[in-house]
Formats: C-alpha cells, sequence, structure tokens
C-alpha cells in the first residue's frame, strides 16, 4: 500500500498505521509478549500486520495457537505453513485436562469451548508466562467488543473488569501492570469484516481454502451446514452427508461452525457475497447464543479472548 | 444536495453489478472518525443506530434481535428502539443508559467512519474526553424541545478544550416541536453567542430526527425552510485532520529501535506530523544531534516519500544516539525541550490529584516521573467560572504546573497532539488517573545554563574518602527507627565516616515547622527531606534519616532523586501492637482516645516497603545487633 502523492491516507493505510504502532508500543513497553493465532482470516492479517510491523527483523515474539484438536484439518496445514514462512516460533497448546477426558464438542457442549479455549489460553499463558497477548478481535463483532480498550487489562487471574477499564486517550497506551497481571492487545480493534476482506485481496494474504467455496460433505443440524471434515463425526442415525458447495465466514471448531451455501470461488467474490448478505458474521457461531444478548460479556469475564 | 445522499443503495447496484469497481472505490476511501455528545435523552444512541441503520450496517440477524429486544426492554413501545443496537454493556442495557465509550463502524461510498458512542452526564466527563481524543468532529446534540442546555454547554467546552476542530450542533426531535423554524433558529442564535465566547468559531447547524431519520441522509421534507446539508453529507464531506497533519512540520517520535544486526539500525514510529524523504537533514531531540535520513524501510520497498499518520522505519547516515522517547525532526525545525510546564489536567481517578506525588508521565513514546503542584484554578464545567482548588478530584479539570524529571521534547498541544498530550499513571496502582494537554513551558531548558562545576560529588566524596549513602529508616512511629539510626551513627563516626542524621526533631521544628500531618503535609515533608537528603548525599556525606516515611511513593520519589546504588531503604519491622505496647512517647494512647488525628497505624495507613535493602525484624534482633547489620549492609 504505498502512498499516492498529493492525497490524504486511505482508511486501509490509516488502520494499517494503527495496528503497527499498538504492536510496536506492545513490543517495546512489555516483557514477554505472544500473538494468539488461530488461523482464521483475522490472524492471518494480524500476522502479516506484525511481519510489516517489525521488517527487516521477524516478529520479537512467538505465535501461540490454543488448540482444540477439532479445528478443521486445512487450519492446522495452513498454521504450519504460516509458522515456517513467518520464521516465528509456534507454540500449540492443548489442555492436558480436556486431552485426558475426551472434552468434544459432541458430548460436552458449552463444557467444550470452556475447557478447550478458556481454560486453555489461561493454562498457556500462565505456563509460558506471557505478560501481554495479541488477539485478533474486532470492534465490529459484537457489542461488548465495541467497548473493550486496545490495551485490555486482566487480574493475575486472567479477569476482566469492564467497569474498571483504563481510559485511553490518543493514542498512548497504558501498558504497566504489577507482577502476574497481564494485557490482552487487540490490533485490529478498529477493522471490519470488509477491510479485513479487502485488506487480504490488497495485500494477498495467505488464508484457509475453507474461506472459498467448493463442494464438500455437510450434514443440516439446528439450522446450521456441518462439514463432516474427518472420521470423528458422529453421524445420526440416518444421517447422510451431502455434497454442497459451501463455505466460512468464520473458522472454529468444524463441528462448532456453520457453513454457508455459496459459489464464490475468489475473493472478490466472497466479498460480493458478504456484503449483499443479510446476516452477520458471528450468526454461523454456536458459542455466542449460550446465556442470551450478554453472553459474550459474561465469557470475556471468565478469561475467553 | 439530495443526489448526495443516496450513497448506500447505490452501492449495493454496484457490489452487485461489478464488484471489482466496487472494491477500487471502496480501497480509496477515506477514514473520519466523530463523537456524538448528548445524553440519552438527547437521542444519541437513537441517532447512532439510524445511521448503522441507513447505511445498512444492521443484519437481519440483528435486526431480529432487536426487534424481539425492542418488545422486551425498548423504550419505543412496539416500534424498534435503535438505542438498544448501541448500549453494550449488560449493565448499561439494564440501566438504560450509556457508560462507557463505544465505537461502532459504518461505511458510505465516500467514507468509513467510526463513531465514539460516550455518555454525556457530569460523571462521565472523562469518557467523553476519552472519545473526543481521537476525534475528527464532534456532533453535539440538542433536544429541540429544551434548547441549549448546561450539558450543551459542558460538552462543547469539552470539544473545545480536545483541540476538536469540526463541530455539527444538531438540533434533534425536531418532530416533537412540529418542525418549528422559529424555535430551531433562536436555539441556533443563543448557542452561537455561547459558541463564540468559548472560541469555537465555526459550526454547522441542522434541525434533525433521529426517530424519524429527517435530515440524517436525506434531505426532509418536514424543514423546506433549511436549505444547508444533511448531517451524513458534511460527515462525508468535511476535511480531515490527517490531512491538515501533512502541512505541519515533520516529527517523528522514535517508538522501537530496530536491530536484527549490527549493519542494520531503524528508528521505527507513527509520523505525527509532516513528511520525510531519504536526503532529509534531521535532528534528533533532546541530545540535538544531526544527521541525513538514509532509507525509509517497509517490507514491500523502500518509499520515496512518508506521510504523517504513517508507521515508518527509518535509518540514518550516522550512527547518533537515538532511542524510544526520543524526536526526529527536520534539522532546522527542531522541537523545544524542557522541564517544566503549565498544563490542563483532566481529573480520571476516583482518588483525588496528590499534589507533589511523583506519577508516570506518558506523553508520545516517552516515559517520565513527573509531580504535580496545586492547580492554579479548576474549571467548573457548567459555569466555565474558575475555581480556587486544593486539588482534583475524579472528573475535575484544571490547570497546575507540572515537572518531569528530565527534560523532555514536546509543542504545544494546540500546535501538535502528540507531542503536547499526556496520561499520568499512578506508580502504585498502574491506573491511568489524568489526561493533560501542555499549554506552555514555564522554562525552557536551552535557557537554564546548569553551573559547570569543576567541584564535582565525586571531588566532594573523595576529599572524605567514602562514597556517599542515604540510608533511609522506615517504620511505624515508636518502631525503634531513631534509637536505631542513633546507634548507626555513632559507629561510623567512629569509623571516620563523614554523617549526617536527619530525624523528625531537626527537622519538624525548622524547616518543615509549616506542616502539619495530613496526607499532603506528609508528602510534602517527605520531599523536603528528600531535597535535603540529596544535596548532603551530593556533598558527600552519608546520610540518616528517620521519619515514618509511612507511603510508598514518597519513598519511590526520594529513591529516584539519588544515583542508584546509594539508596538502601531500612525497614523497622515491628508489629502494630508491640510498637503500641511500648508506646515511649505516649502518642499511641493520644491517638486512639481521639487526641492525635492522622496518626500511622491508628487512622493512617503505612504502606511496608516491597523489598527493602535491609529488613530489621525488631522481635528478632536487639538495636545493637540491627546496628551492626546495618553498618555491614552499607560498608561490606
Amino acid at each position: 500500500m504505498a502512498f499516492e502523492a498529493g492525497k490524504g491516507l486511505t482508511h486501509l493505510e490509516r488502520l494499517e498505521a494503527e495496528s503497527i504502532h499498538i504492536m510496536r508500543e506492545v513490543v517495546a513497553e512489555t516483557e514477554k509478549p505472544v500473538m494468539l493465532y488461530s488461523v482464521g482470516k483475522d490472524s492471518a492479517v494480524m500476522l502479516h500486520l506484525a511481519r510489516k510491523a517489525f521488517y527487516p527483523s521477524p516478529p520479537p515474539f512467538p505465535l501461540l495457537h490454543v488448540d482444540t484438536t477439532w479445528k478443521f484439518r486445512a487450519m492446522y496445514e495452513l498454521r504450519d505453513r504460516m509458522a515456517r514462512e513467518s520464521g516465528m516460533e509456534l507454540l500449540v497448546y492443548q489442555n492436558p485436562e480436556a486431552l485426558e477426558k475426551g472434552i468434544n464438542p459432541f458430548d460436552h457442549g458449552a463444557l467444550h469451548t470452556d475447557m478447550w479455549k478458556t481454560e486453555g489460553l489461561k493454562q498457556a499463558l500462565d505456563k509460558y508466562g506471557f505478560d501481554a497477548a495479541f488477539g485478533g478481535a474486532r470492534r465490529d463483532e459484537e457489542k461488548s467488543r465495541a467497548k473493550e480498550r486496545i490495551f485490555s487489562f486482566r487480574s493475575a487471574n486472567h479477569r476482566w473488569d469492564p467497569k474498571n477499564q483504563r481510559p485511553e486517550l490518543w493514542n498512548l497506551y497504558n501498558a504497566r501492570k504489577a507482577k502476574g497481571e497481564s494485557i490482552r492487545v487487540f490490533p485490529i480493534s478498529n477493522w471490519t469484516e470488509l477491510d479485513i476482506w479487502q485488506y487480504i485481496h490488497l495485500e494477498t494474504i495467505p488464508i484457509v481454502p475453507l474461506y472459498f467455496a467448493a463442494k464438500r460433505p455437510v450434514v443440516e443440524r439446528d439450522g446450521l451446514l456441518i462439514m463432516v471434515d474427518d472420521e470423528r463425526f458422529r453421524l445420526k442415525p440416518g444421517e447422510v452427508p451431502q455434497m454442497k458447495s459451501v463455505r466460512f465466514r468464520t473458522l472454529g471448531c468444524y463441528p462448532l461452525t456453520g457453513a454457508v451455501e455459496s459459489e464464490a470461488t475468489t475473493l472478490p467474490e466472497v466479498i460480493q457475497e458478504m456484503l449483499l448478505t443479510t446476516t452477520s458474521e458471528r450468526q454461523g457461531r454456536v458459542i455466542d447464543k449460550d446465556g442470551g444478548s450478554a453472553s459474550m460479556e459474561k465469557k470475556k469475564q471468565e478469561g475467553y479472548f | 444536495m439530495a443526489d448526495l445522499q443516496e450513497s448506500s443503495y447505490q452501492a449495493d447496484e454496484l457490489i452487485a453489478r461489478d464488484i471489482d469497481a466496487y472494491l477500487a472505490q471502496h480501497q480509496h476511501k477515506s477514514l473520519l472518525r466523530f463523537i456524538t455528545c448528548g445524553s440519552v435523552d438527547d437521542g444519541k444512541s437513537t441517532l447512532i443506530g439510524r445511521l448503522l441503520y441507513d447505511s445498512k450496517m444492521i443484519f437481519e440477524d440483528q435486526l431480529a434481535a432487536l426487534e424481539a429486544d425492542s418488545k422486551k426492554i425498548g423504550t419505543q413501545g412496539q416500534n424498534i428502539d435503535f438505542a438498544l443496537l448501541v448500549d453494550g454493556l449488560a449493565a448499561e442495557r439494564e440501566q438504560g443508559i450509556t457508560i462507557d465509550v463505544a465505537y461502532r463502524f459504518f461505511a458510505t461510498e465516500k467514507r468509513k467512519f467510526i463513531v465514539a458512542d460516550t455518555p454525556g452526564h457530569e460523571q462521565y466527563t472523562r469518557n467523553m474526553v476519552t472519545g473526543a481524543s481521537t476525534a475528527d468532529l464532534a456532533v453535539i446534540l440538542i433536544d429541540a424541545r429544551k434548547g441549549v442546555l448546561t450539558q450543551t454547554r459542558r460538552h462543547s467546552y469539552l470539544v473545545n478544550l480536545i483541540g476538536i476542530r469540526h463541530v455539527v450542533l444538531a438540533v434533534n426531535k425536531m418532530d416533537l416541536i412540529g418542525y418549528d423554524q422559529a424555535k430551531y433558529d433562536a436555539i441556533v442564535g443563543e448557542y452561537r453567542a455561547f459558541a463564540e465566547s468559548i472560541g469555537i468559531g465555526a459550526f454547522t447547524a441542522m434541525p434533525i430526527s433521529g426517530f424519524v431519520g429527517d435530515n440524517i441522509t436525506h434531505k426532509s421534507a418536514h424543514t423546506p425552510w433549511y436549505d444547508g446539508p444533511t448531517l451524513m453529507h458534511v460527515l462525508e464531506t468535511v476535511e480531515l485532520n490527517v490531512t491538515a497533519d501533512q502541512e505541519r512540520k515533520f516529527r517523528l517520535p522514535v517508538q522501537w529501535v530496530n536491530r536484527p544486526d549490527l549493519d542494520f539500525r531503524g528508528f521505527s514510529g507513527l509520523i505525527a506530523s509532516g513528511t520525510v524523504a531519504p536526503g532529509d537533514a534531521v535532528r534528533v531531540l533532546p541530545s540535538g544531534k544531526t544527521s541525513v535520513v538514509s532509507r525509509i524501510v517497509t517490507l514491500d520497498g523502500d518509499l520515496a516519500r512518508a506521510v504523517a499518520g504513517q508507521s515508518v522505519t527509518v535509518t540514518l547516515a550516522d550512527e547518533i544516539d537515538c532511542s524510544r522517547g526520543d524526536v526526529i525532526t527536520k534539522e532546522d525545525e527542531p522541537v523545544q525541550v524542557a522541564d517544566q510546564f503549565e498544563v490542563t489536567l483532566v481529573w480520571m481517578s476516583d482518588e483525588a490529584l496528590s499534589v507533589g506525588r511523583a506519577y508516570w508521565l506518558k506523553m508520545g513514546t516517552q516515559t517520565v516521573s513527573a509531580t504535580v503542584q496545586a492547580p492554579k484554578y479548576q474549571v467548573n464545567v457548567n459555569t466555565l467560572e474558575h475555581m480556587a482548588a486544593k486539588t482534583l478530584e475524579l472528573n475535575a479539570i484544571g490547570v497546575a504546573q507540572i515537572s518531569t524529571d528530565r527534560a523532555i521534547p514536546f509543542e504545544a498541544y494546540d500546535a501538535n497532539r502528540a507531542l503536547g498530550g499526556f496520561i499520568l499513571i499512578d506508580k502504585m496502582t498502574n491506573a491511568t488517573v489524568g489526561a493533560g494537554m501542555i499549554r506552555f513551558a514555564l522554562r525552557r531548558s536551552q535557557n537554564v545554563h546548569w553551573q559547570a562545576l569543576d567541584v564535582s560529588r565525586d571531588v566532594r566524596a573523595g576529599l572524605k574518602n567514602q562514597r556517599p549513602a542515604v540510608l533511609w529508616f522506615t517504620g511505624l512511629s515508636g518502631a525503634g527507627k531513631s534509637t536505631i539510626a542513633n546507634l548507626v551513627e555513632k559507629k561510623l563516626v567512629r569509623m571516620n565516616r563523614h554523617t549526617f542524621l536527619l530525624d523528625g526533631d531537626n527537622v519538624r521544628h525548622g524547616l518543615n515547622k509549616d506542616l502539619g500531618f495530613t496526607q499532603a503535609d506528609r508528602i510534602e515533608n517527605i520531599r523536603r527531606v528528600g531535597e535535603v537528603t540529596r544535596l548532603m548525599a551530593d556533598a558527600g556525606l552519608i546520610v540518616i534519616t528517620a521519619f515514618i516515611s509511612p507511603f510508598r511513593s514518597e519513598r519511590e520519589m526520594v529513591r529516584k532523586m539519588i544515583p542508584e546504588g546509594e539508596f538502601f531503604e531500612v525497614f523497622i519491622d515491628t508489629a502494630l501492637s508491640d510498637a503500641e505496647a511500648r508506646d515511649v512517647k505516649g502518642l499511641y494512647k493520644k491517638a486512639r482516645a481521639g487526641e492525635l488525628k492522622n496518626f500511622t497505624g491508628i487512622d493512617s495507613p503505612y504502606e511496608p516497603p516491597m523489598a527493602p535493602e535491609i529488613h530489621i525484624d525488631t522481635a528478632r534482633m536487639s538495636p545493637e545487633a540491627a546496628a551492626e547489620l546495618i553498618i555491614e549492609r552499607l560498608i561490606p
């Protein structure tokens, strides 16, 4: 994105500069930062911005994937490839208790997210002693996110206190904290879904192919199209996967992530569908719906990203 | 004018017909950040909800949830309550008010927008200031039925204080006054007189209804007498701050030094103003060293020019000292450097400003220790009167002098937000407790000529054959500080060391006899003792102090005054019950009887040291043994 002489910056140039500024602040002011890498499109953009922020140095922190063992296979492939290409260390963490108990999305419902993701994240941060963690959350995703700071302070037991957030003025971020406390940092807070797609398009950032339409085996459950990604998927009696041309707007654990029927095989087509669609991005996620409209706020207080 | 208002609907058609053309158009959009000011009754959330709705930023599933919520907890009967779209946190939804700053996003054919949605009540001044700090434009909402209110004045004052150049006066709820032009004109006239009195030169006024949608994206048929622009038109066409910033002098606060190997040293930062190109002669402040820009390095190749608002990495032709906190400027356009300023402060913490206490001051990329003096005055944000003030409470705004522990590069806030706006951080809790804007420097450092002393502190200490040191005793009244300090001094003198003991008796009766025992006086007491201690250490002495010094931050303040390695915090650790049982001077008895106020341990707190250099547990050690231990640590 080279600047054009005689013109102001475009919105994407301003957003890019802001995100880079945030990442450099964290590296300058914290002891042991880490980047949460979930392999989705937001993570892809965040990783790309980090490479820009510190070039010609590699980003001076590792990538951390808090794994649930239930991600799409294509996500694991891209994760390993991006770690190789960026020259960054990749840490994969799986909650040993969840692993031992065989926690899975079929039998354990909300516990699945709680143990693998919320608990897994806390354990991983404690294990490595990270005092700052970059996350790819955006304020346009969900109402409680809209009020979260860019530098979001966490107590020693990872709690978020929405009533007691530090004022964030101009581009001055307060990264000071006591021992044991940490901050979650959201460098792409001010990006929208469209910004993310457009930036991926302009910068040709690699993303998981699942974002593009292809014939995939799916079953319909509770109004969602769920892809049968491996042999662990439990089909109900009489249930037969159908081959449908589908793609995903967000990526998570494959048994919990709804696909949309689509013919969009290129980025402009994906963006076109997104712009003409009439449902919001998180609509394909099962997890936001537990507990009504305040559920994400509650999860975040407990330590979910 | 109406043809400019159809944006979102035209966009849909273009998206469907030619997505590549739409993307090319979208790529070149600029970004406007704005704030809406008004209380919940003025229809602020409704207006934002309306902007989102009209620019098609609300999806079907959100709309369905909104309709359900509107019926359950909405305030608009069976109609859609747009306010529910934007009131995010659960507590706010229950109370029906907006507590925090929330950010909303929408786009039209011309621009992308970020709206800071902030509460209007006086107790949320800090939230409004936070939201305003990143805004290019402010929409000030007035309820047409109520006209210009106290809160309108407060919002306008804050908007002007933060330096937002573009102001829109939106007279809302016109539907509820029958679109009465005379009433509208009267409100605008009254506002104009007020705006001029506080220095808001120009503003755009318009009659709107967020609920009905009048003059939001479409010119309303209800107001044929109004020939000005719609709100959306103003938002889409107003000039942006970032464009103006490019015309100013070049300022790059260095954020991070990029050093992948010995051959590369780049200086990374967000350009605060101006432009830069390879070959430019530059100067680094505060050192004043000069060099020439060699390259502007990015992942996508070197740049021929970079401008305000971009995050860049530059390399210089010479190996000069330059680190985080420094500011790179053009060689012949340096910024000033100073360590004392007059500032406007907005206090943001439940705990009031502590005059004389050291806070962290973060401005640009530099963090320094700073102390605030008693405010010259506090501004009554409702009447704009100046009032006398001894401190600043939560949400108070005042003007005060501030000193930093070293000279820093700066510009007046009016000239450059990035180099004149700062936050204050409590050193103990790490909370952001205040925000400030530099008005001017009280004393420019380049005009101060420190007397070049040939007789240095090393020379003085050398004459005495010793290393200067400070033994700072702290502990409860009656812990035994003076007893042990006296023993230590006697032993040192016997070892031919040059010492001085400062304690309550020789300080409270002279230097500090004007001070009492309130928190502010205790802080000032320790500050003065700290300064005297520093002078004596500079004179080459071993200084022993014996004061309760109950607050960590004051002890930290003194530690910072003394060269590293010369300050020894000596914690005389006695249980309160033991000190009280001993009660040599009978003070605890008086304090318990209520005859002594603010007595440490009784009705005033003692904050024990976290990591003292020397820790004396009086339950396990005699004063004699304690004195031996201290000397052993001081002179190994």
